[in-house]
């Protein structure tokens, strides 16, 4: 780490940015980690502007990325996470979650209607501008960066490969997204 | 195999002891080497005397470097004038997982130049973990005029453009194999570099190429090369043009299918069946990338005799594994991911009787919130079914010290045991033990054992249980294990047959590497990464034993008197002198 002391100031160590204390290093991988963002926290802060992810303090060594483990050859890790992707859904209110497996479906509208079957609820229809206003439900998803979208913003197989989970919300929280 | 028996003469070999060998025409002598084929036995056969040397030197085709450093290009050409064939490992195994810098070595081009000088009439090159470019593989291409094989395997440093120049110049070519490589794809176009009258290919494996491919070009080639056994295709071709390959390929013995997912009506699908069903040599099958369930059947009238299939990449669930199987009673080979969960793997033991190998791979390695995969029970169902299973490669997220005890009874001839308790320092899943007794077992009762990888807790417990029973261990994978130095002083003082040790994070420091001293001279290689090794200790180390190359690769921002990493290898041709900067050669 470079230590600028031109004007006696050791500039570097007040720079100010989210995360913890030499965690910059290069050779950390920078794949999804299990930090879970509540919205609250979303419409607080925001996402930051220089990309740093926001880390949780104190991750328990257990789950942090360890570069090369498990010994899994790179060329296998690119395969992996278009194998058959199966992801948790929650809905707001419901006692229990469900999993679905993304690949069984071919677009939106397909995955909507499983997700309207299985929950029995109304999803209704996507629009660019206002989202699913009209309707009491929202369904937002978890992406490989840990941040919480709207469905139906991306291209269908961008969403298929970063969709880590599924939260459909309840209209009334769910009015906030549109605006973001 | 043949092996030859070896009679030492008692005393040193001089004029008068040497006459009842040296009556032995050197031209028969070296007939009779030249039927060696295993390098083991080979060198065994140089040591004898000196004729022995010079014949078995003269007689030697095809040379294997386990360790590109570990001798010199100019020794190698002036020992063996008649090579035909050159296989070349470089970098440590840990490279595969990003643990070794960039630029580290091990480039190949060096190599190339003098093989062009000596061995013009070269046919082969096989390579593991080397670096090796564009320009290199034209240089290749064009240096030597009746090159057939080239099979390159974990090597980086190219693109797609020096395969292109390789199927432009190699008239001769009949084996082009490049398996997973970290290739720069820059597009299929490479395939239409095969010229019209090009026709010798018979092996072809470009399945980890990520870009489409010119399936025209594809198409015609297979077409022509009429003794193609071996085709292996990448993601990117779909079923229907599976089928059409297949139509002009029936004598293929292995097999790499694209996807395998596309929408088929029912001709198309009638039609794909057929064409499997008529390779009546298929012995291996591959690729089924995204294989749908519906569309398996479509492979049980092909696969009566396969005896390897690699569903690695097919995420499979237990119920379309189990209907898979029972047609496959002759497997000997079966790789597949953890979707199968440990029913799929209950099919496995019920119907593969003549089971060797098994290799499970989770889909889902770094997503801690997954609760399938296979566990303990997968592997011990396994393991009753299959008692002459001798090589297995297992991820789990949990494992248990009884299990592996009654896994190693079923099957006591294991030669190589790989098992990987995904989560670092996990204990018995139910008495939350450390898995020394698991080791314990493995390494007791398999007197065979040749390469074992440990995972999961373990304390100095499980290396003196190595160092003790595992007689015929060569290559030893630790990682986040032990509890002290003592632990690989056991592994360094036993195993008298060790040749590859590799560590990771584990508490062994200066002490333990010391104590190996005369032992890495018989060994090929020691890797330590993020252990308690100083620089410090590495100097001694090189002080004591010069004929060692002890390189340090240091981490930005760590402390100066730590080795981050320390790769220890012996060598007859002192320090190289193409290390990185981030490389420290002590």
């Amino acid at each position: 780490m470079e230590v600028n002391y031109d004007n006696g100031l050791n500039l570097k160590a007040t720079e100010l940015r989210l995360g913890l204390p030499g965690s910059d290093e290069p050779e950390r991988q920078t794949t999804p980690r299990s930090n879970k963002r509540t919205l609250s926290e979303i419409s607080s802060s925001g996402v930051t502007d220089d990309g740093n992810d926001y880390q949780q303090d104190s991750a328990p060594p257990a789950k942090e990325q360890v570069v090369g483990w498990p010994p899994i050859r790179s060329y296998r890790k690119n395969c992996i996470h278009a194998t058959g992707r199966y992801v948790k859904v929650s809905v707001d209110g419901a006692a229990y979650l469900r999993k679905i497996d993304l690949k069984v479906y071919r677009s939106y509208p397909d995955l909507l209607k499983a997700l309207e079957n299985m929950f029995k609820l109304t999803i209704g229809a996507y629009s660019e501008r206002e989202g699913y206003n009209g309707s009491g439900y929202a369904p937002t998803y978890e992406d490989k960066d840990g941040d919480w979208m709207l469905v139906g913003d991306v291209p269908w197989e961008m969403f298929i490969s970063s969709c880590k989970r599924l939260r459909i919300m309840k209209g009334s929280e769910a009015r906030g997204l549109g605006c973001v | 195999m043949e092996s030859f028996e070896l009679k030492r003469s008692k005393d040193s070999v001089n004029s008068d002891q040497s006459a009842h060998w040296s009556s032995f025409p050197d031209e028969v002598l070296e007939r009779v080497l030249s039927r060696l084929k295993s390098h083991r036995d080979r060198s065994s056969a140089s040591l004898v005397c000196k004729d022995w040397y010079h014949a078995e030197r003269w007689s030697r085709t095809n040379v294997f470097i386990g360790n590109c450093y570990s001798v010199s290009q100019e020794i190698v050409v002036r020992r063996f004038s008649r090579i035909r064939s050159v296989t070349l490992k470089g970098k440590p195994r840990f490279s595969d997982f990003n643990l070794v810098p960039e630029n580290w070595g091990a480039n190949i081009h060096a190599w190339l130049v003098v093989f062009a000088a000596k061995y013009p009439f070269l046919e082969e090159l096989r390579l593991k973990r080397m670096a090796i470019n564009d320009q290199s593989l034209e240089f290749l291409a064009v240096s030597f005029p009746n090159f057939k094989a080239l099979s390159l395997l974990s090597c980086d440093g190219f693109s797609t453009n020096g395969l292109a120049a390789i199927a432009t110049h190699c008239k001769n070519l009949t084996e082009l194999d490049i398996q997973e490589n970290d290739i720069d794809d820059i597009g299929g176009s490479w395939l239409s570099c095969f010229p019209e009258s090009f026709t010798s290919l018979e092996v072809l494996n470009f399945a980890n190429l990520t870009s489409d491919i010119n399936f025209d070009a594809l198409e015609k080639l297979v077409g022509r090369c009429k003794s193609m056994r071996v085709l292996k295709l990448n993601r990117s071709v779909s079923l229907e043009q599976l089928q059409r390959l297949l139509v002009n390929a029936p004598r293929l013995a292995e097999l790499g299918t694209g996807s395998f997912s596309q929408e088929l009506i029912v001709r198309e699908y009638e039609e794909l069946e057929s064409a499997l069903s008529n390779c009546k040599n298929m012995h291996t099958l591959s690729g089924l990338w995204d294989a749908k369930g519906i569309y398996l059947p479509a492979l049980y009238p092909a696969c009566t005799h396969l005896t390897f299939l690699n569903l690695s990449y097919a995420a499979l669930q237990s119920l379309e594994l189990a209907k898979l199987l029972p047609h496959r009673r002759r497997l000997k080979h079966l790789w597949v991911l953890d979707t199968v969960e440990d029913k799929g793997l209950e099919a496995v033991g019920l119907n593969c009787p003549l089971l060797e190998e098994l290799r499970v791979f989770p889909a889902d390695p770094f997503d801690d919130e997954i609760v399938h995969g296979v566990t303990d029970a997968g592997f011990v169902a396994v393991s009753f079914g299959c008692p002459r299973l001798h090589y297995v490669l297992y991820f789990c997220r949990q494992m248990t010290n009884a299990a592996v005890a009654t896994i190693v009874q079923n099957c006591p001839d294991f030669t190589h045991f790989r098992l990987c308790i995904m989560n670092p320092g996990q204990p018995d899943h139910l008495t939350n033990e450390p898995m020394d007794e698991a080791f314990g077992a493995v390494v007791k009762t398999c007197t065979k054992l040749q390469r074992l990888s440990v995972s999961g807790r373990l304390t100095d417990r499980t290396f003196e249980y190595i160092g003790r029973y595992a007689k015929n261990l060569e290559t030893l994978s630790v990682a986040f294990a032990g509890s002290s130095d003592w632990g690989m002083q056991c592994v360094l003082g036993g195993c008298p047959k060790l040749r590859k040790l590799e560590i990771r994070d584990c508490p062994f420091g200066n002490a333990a590497l010391l104590s190996g001293l005369e032992k890495y001279e018989s060994m090929r290689s020691l890797w330590m990464s993020a252990c308690n090794v100083t620089m410090n200790g590495c100097r001694l180390l090189a002080r004591e034993m010069p004929r060692l190359n002890i390189e340090v690769m240091k981490e930005d921002g760590s402390d100066d008197s730590q080795a981050d990493k320390v790769y220890v290898y012996r060598s007859i041709a002192g320090p190289r002198r193409d290390a990185p900067r981030s490389v420290l050669t002590l």
